[in-house]
Parts: structure tokens; C-alpha cells; sequence
């Protein structure tokens, strides 16, 4: 119903963008890549602050370009925010968040800004002008400010960017919360693969220009030959629900289709979706169950595929009965335990982090 | 305490300053926003125009206006036509005269105020819903507002300053068009030279003072800004 299409050819002297995309309707897709790979073009372009040459674009039914036709972009119903956040450094904070409110037709506004100033927790900073605010301050009213406007696409270029790894902590969560609270397609701009991971749900991989991949995050994330995380960083996503919590040894033990997981103790409830990465570095490989490990999960799995990663490593893929998971292990020990598809072996998997 | 004459002089050289600046700042802005904006290979020939008065003779300007407001001239064609007579040795061609003579001293620090806003934060008013004119007055401007106090005091006191425009075009009438600086001159020519001082030493006060404050005032919005 309210699926963005886009597909635009633009180019530059050195760079071209040429991208045929669908995107969801709902959730979080990450839009991800290095570095000029197009990702914030992209972006601008859908909201409609450059103009590609060719071009076509629609969000549902509504046409926003074509090639007769191109909707400024004060008249396309979106909130942009901005990685250098742009608060108007004349107004303050509340004149800030009025500026696109005031401008909107009352019958368009669905959502509350108090509601908004609530959930970016910018209550107390009403009357302060914008050089008075902290760098994570400043992005979270940038975020209620688009917010304010009740768009029905919302438009993040890299928000977190700018600002340093506190800030980022600081930030991060206001965005987990928005993530679960809105009702409209989000599309998230980063070239930082941990915040795609506990924020994202699609994931659209641009790559000099051109679309690389598209899909589930889950499912790209257990895809090696995507190359998603620099160095050996690259880790499968699983989503799980909480089955119990062991609180002697203050554990707590997640299901999904294919086993479960122990990990340590989390502020969860049981029955409470999650998301786990497991980093392939954390998963090794062995041919039967060891017994004296200190491991706690050990997984019977199949390899579906062997990747080559550097001179002497290689990543496997491991279906564990409906879930991916990737190890990354010496090319050394895939020749000595015989690994090719189809192989059962077992994954003893030291380390599981809680992304969302 | 000023002799009758001078005092003349002195109002009609504020009522000049005073209507030109206002048609500079009216006329000035759109220059200055479409050339702090523009990407089209028309920039730099009008830049140039705009900025001629700064290098040029007073003279020259002057011969020129006097030539083209004259009778035979393309705007005294205009002006007849249209029943106003020329405009040589009136307060309009004087006008006329200071404005082109002080418009880069008002076009100049309003565009640069426009360039220093950058397409950043006009953009995000965009994705605000603001029309392209909402975002001009509601953001250029107020942001703007340092270039504007500096282009009104650089072109106010430049009208003042100015001589050889007005001798050419505007002659050495009483009450029309004879400004304090043409004044002074005429003293010293009749070797009055205790009135020219009385002048004299009138926009010296003025011209420092007015240069002080506004370098006190940039002193000060630079420090806010940052």
C-alpha cells in the first residue's frame, strides 16, 4: 500500500548512481555501503533535493517524479534528518520543533508533539537555542523536529555520524524506541554495520552506485560473499524469543527454529522477541559433539557453502535446521575435517551479543 | 549654530542618504540573493557591473548617467515620454546617480551573508514544508541580518561621501542638489575657509563614528555566531 519504487539513473563526472529499488512499507530499511557509494544521493534524491535526469518515483499510489512530473520537496509529505543535524541557529528549540508543525495542515497532523518530545526526551530543552546543546541533544531534536511534521516516510542520513561514541550510546536508544513506536517506512542511511544491525529490518546494499543486495537484514547478514563487515567482523544475525532465564547462574536462554541459545542474564521477558549476532570468529567448527568443553552452546548444524576470506581463513555457512549461522575458521582445518556442503558437523559457539 | 546654507546642505544630503539606501536594500537584496544562489555563467559579467563604481572615477559614472538621463540620452528619451522632464541637476537624478554610485557597497555584504547561510539549512526548511519564499524570509533573512545592518551604514555613508557623481549629474543647485561635500567645495573656492571647516569637520565626526560602530557591532554579531 504505501511501498516506495524508485528508480533513478544520475550521474556526475566520476560517479553514477543507478539504482531500481522497492522498498517496504513498514519498518526500518538500512541503506548500506562504504563510503561514495551513492547511499546519501539516494536519499536526496527521493527527497527530492537533487533531481535525477531520469527518473521515477512513487510512494503508494502518489507519483513524486516521473518524467513529466516532480514534487518539490516542501510538498512531499517526509521528515528528513540531516547528519549534521541543521537546527535553525535563530530559533530555539521549541521554535525549531513549531517551524514545520506551523506549516503543516491540522488535519494532516496524526502525530502529538508531545508525544514526540516525550519519546526524544528533549523535554527540558525547550528554550535553549541550538548552540547551547550538546552534539546528541542537537540530533535528537533534529529527529523530532522531522518527526513534528507527521511524515509518512522518514528519511535519517546518517545520524549518528557526527557525534562520538558516547554520543552515540546516547542517541541509539531514542532511535530503538522510534523504531518501535512508528507506523511508517524509515529508511536509515549508514556505513556502520553495528547500528544496522540492532536497528534495521530490510537492508538495501549499495556498492559504487549500484544496488549489491536487498533483502531481509537477517537474511544478508548470513550471507559471506556480501562482505557487509570490514575485517573478519562479519556475524549472522538470529531472531529468537526469550524462553527462560536461570537465575542461579543468571543466564538467560533464547529459542529459535533450530536450538537455542544461553547467553548471559538479560532484562527480558520470556516470550519477548530478541535478536542475537553471533560473530563468525565466535563459532568454531568440530566433526562430533565434544563433551569437557567449557562451551555452553553447541549446535548441531549442516555446512551449506564454503567462502574464502583472506590468504589463509575462509568463512563456512551452517544451516542449523532453518537458522544461518557463518564460522569463520583456518583454511587449514576445512581441508583436515573433510568440509564441503552437505557435511554435519557441530558449532560451538563462544560468544552471543544481544542486538536488539 | 550652522549658517542657513550649510544647514540646507546638511538635510539634503540625510534625505539623500536616506532614500537611497531604502531603494539600495530594495534593490540591492534580489541581486544579492540571486548572485549568493546563481551557478549560471551570467555571475561573474554582473558581478563585475555591480562592482565597477568601486574602481571607476566618480567622473566617468557621472559623464555616463549624464549622458544616458540627458535629453538625447536612452533614459531621458524614457523620462520625456513619459512627461517627468530630464534628470540631470534634479534630487531624482541625484538619486538615480547614488544609487548605481553605492550599489556594490550594498550588494557586497548582503550577498556574502546569503553565501555564509549555504544551501544547508534553506534545504532543511524545505523538508519542513516551507515554499522556496517562506524559506527566503523566514531563514535568509533573519540569519542574514549582520550583512543588512553592514550594507546600510556602508551605503548611507557612502552617499554621503560621494563628490564627483554629483557634480556631474547633479550640478550645485540650493536645496536640490547641493550636498555638503559639493558645499565644502564651494567655500573653499570662495575662500570660505572657516564655513568649509564647519562642514568638514561635521562628516569626519559622522564618517567615524559610524565606521566605529559598525566595526563595534561585526565585533560583536562575529562573537554571538560563534
Amino acid at each position: 500500500m504505501n511501498d516506495l519504487n524508485a528508480r533513478f539513473r544520475h550521474g556526475y563526472p566520476g560517479f553514477g548512481l543507478e539504482v531500481d529499488v522497492r522498498l517496504p512499507a513498514r519498518g526500518v530499511t538500512a541503506i548500506f555501503g562504504p563510503s561514495g557509494s551513492g547511499k546519501t544521493t539516494l536519499l536526496r534524491l527521493i527527497a527530492g533535493l537533487e533531481r535525477a535526469a531520469h527518473g521515477h518515483l512513487a510512494v503508494g499510489d502518489v507519483v513524486w517524479q516521473d518524467t513529466d512530473t516532480f514534487v518539490p520537496t516542501h510538498e512531499r509529505p517526509l521528515g528528513y534528518v540531516f547528519q549534521d543535524a541543521r537546527l535553525f541557529p535563530h530559533l530555539d528549540v521549541r521554535r525549531n520543533l513549531d517551524y514545520g508543525l506551523r506549516r503543516i495542515p491540522a488535519s494532516s497532523r496524526r502525530v502529538s508533539l508531545d508525544h514526540v518530545i516525550d519519546l526524544l526526551g528533549i523535554g527540558h530543552l525547550m528554550e535553549r537555542k541550538p548552540d547551547r546543546l550538546s552534539g546528541g541533544e542537537r540530533q535528537r531534536v533534529a529527529i523530532a523536529r522531522a518527526l513534528a511534521v507527521s511524515p509518512r516516510l522518514l528519511l535519517l542520513d546518517e545520524p549518528l555520524a557526527a557525534l562520538d561514541q558516547a554520543r552515540k550510546q546516547e542517541v541509539l536508544p531514542y532511535l530503538e524506541r522510534l523504531h518501535d513506536s512508528l507506523e511508517i517506512p524509515v529508511l536509515y542511511v549508514s556505513h556502520a554495520i553495528d547500528e544496522v544491525v540492532r536497528l534495521a529490518d530490510h537492508l538495501l546494499v549499495l556498492d559504487a552506485g549500484r544496488v549489491a543486495a536487498q533483502g531481509s537484514i537477517v537474511e544478508l547478514m548470513a550471507r559471506a560473499e556480501l562482505r557487509l563487515s570490514r575485517d573478519d567482523g562479519e556475524g549472522a544475525l538470529i531472531e529468537a524469543s526469550v524462553a527462560g532465564h536461570d537465575e542461579t547462574y543468571q543466564l538467560t536462554t533464547v529459542a529459535f527454529p533450530g536450538g537455542r541459545l544461553t547467553l548471559p542474564r538479560q532484562a527480558r521477558e520470556v516470550g519477548q522477541q530478541v535478536r542475537v549476532r553471533v560473530l563468525a570468529r565466535d563459532v568454531s567448527i568440530t566433526l562430533a559433539a565434544q563433551t569437557g568443553t567449557s562451551i555452553i552452546n553447541i549446535l548441531p548444524a549442516r555446512v551449506t557453502a564454503i567462502t574464502p576470506a583472506g590468504a589463509s581463513q575462509c568463512v563456512v555457512s551452517l544451516d542449523l535446521g532453518g537458522t544461518a549461522l557463518l564460522a569463520r575458521i583456518t583454511r587449514k582445518s576445512v581441508d583436515a575435517l573433510g568440509l564441503k556442503p552437505g557435511v554435519a558437523v557441530h558449532a560451538q559457539i563462544k560468544g552471543v551479543a544481544l542486538v536488539k | 549654530m550652522f549658517a542657513a546654507a550649510n544647514l540646507d546642505a546638511i538635510l539634503l544630503t540625510v534625505r539623500l542618504a536616506s532614500v537611497v539606501t531604502v531603494l539600495l536594500l530594495l534593490i540591492g537584496t534580489p541581486i544579492a540573493w540571486w548572485l549568493a544562489n546563481t551557478r549560471s555563467r551570467w555571475k561573474p559579467p554582473v558581478e563585475a557591473i555591480v562592482a565597477l563604481p568601486i574602481v571607476l572615477p566618480p567622473s566617468v559614472l557621472g559623464f555616463y548617467l549624464l549622458v544616458a538621463m540627458g535629453p538625447h540620452g536612452p533614459v531621458g528619451q524614457v523620462t520625456q515620454a513619459l512627461g517627468l522632464g530630464t534628470l540631470p541637476f534634479t534630487f531624482t537624478g541625484l538619486v538615480v546617480a547614488s544609487v548605481f554610485y553605492s550599489l556594490p557597497f550594498v550588494v557586497q555584504p548582503i550577498q556574502n551573508a546569503f553565501a555564509a547561510i549555504g544551501p544547508g539549512l534553506l534545504e532543511a526548511a524545505a523538508t519542513l514544508r516551507a515554499t522556496p519564499r517562506d524559506r527566503f524570509f523566514t531563514v535568509a533573512l533573519p540569519l542574514a541580518r549582520p550583512g543588512f545592518v553592514t550594507a546600510a551604514v556602508l551605503g548611507f555613508a557612502h552617499t554621503v561621501g560621494e563628490f564627483g557623481v554629483v557634480l556631474m549629474v547633479g550640478g550645485n543647485i540650493p536645496g536640490q542638489t547641493r550636498v555638503v561635500s559639493v558645499q565644502i567645495y564651494d567655500h573653499v573656492e570662495a575662500l570660505e575657509y572657516g564655513q568649509a571647516h564647519e562642514l568638514a569637520i561635521v562628516l569626519m565626526g559622522f564618517s567615524f563614528v559610524t565606521l566605529f560602530l559598525l566595526y563595534a557591532f561585526n565585533r560583536r554579531a562575529t562573537m554571538l555566531s560563534t
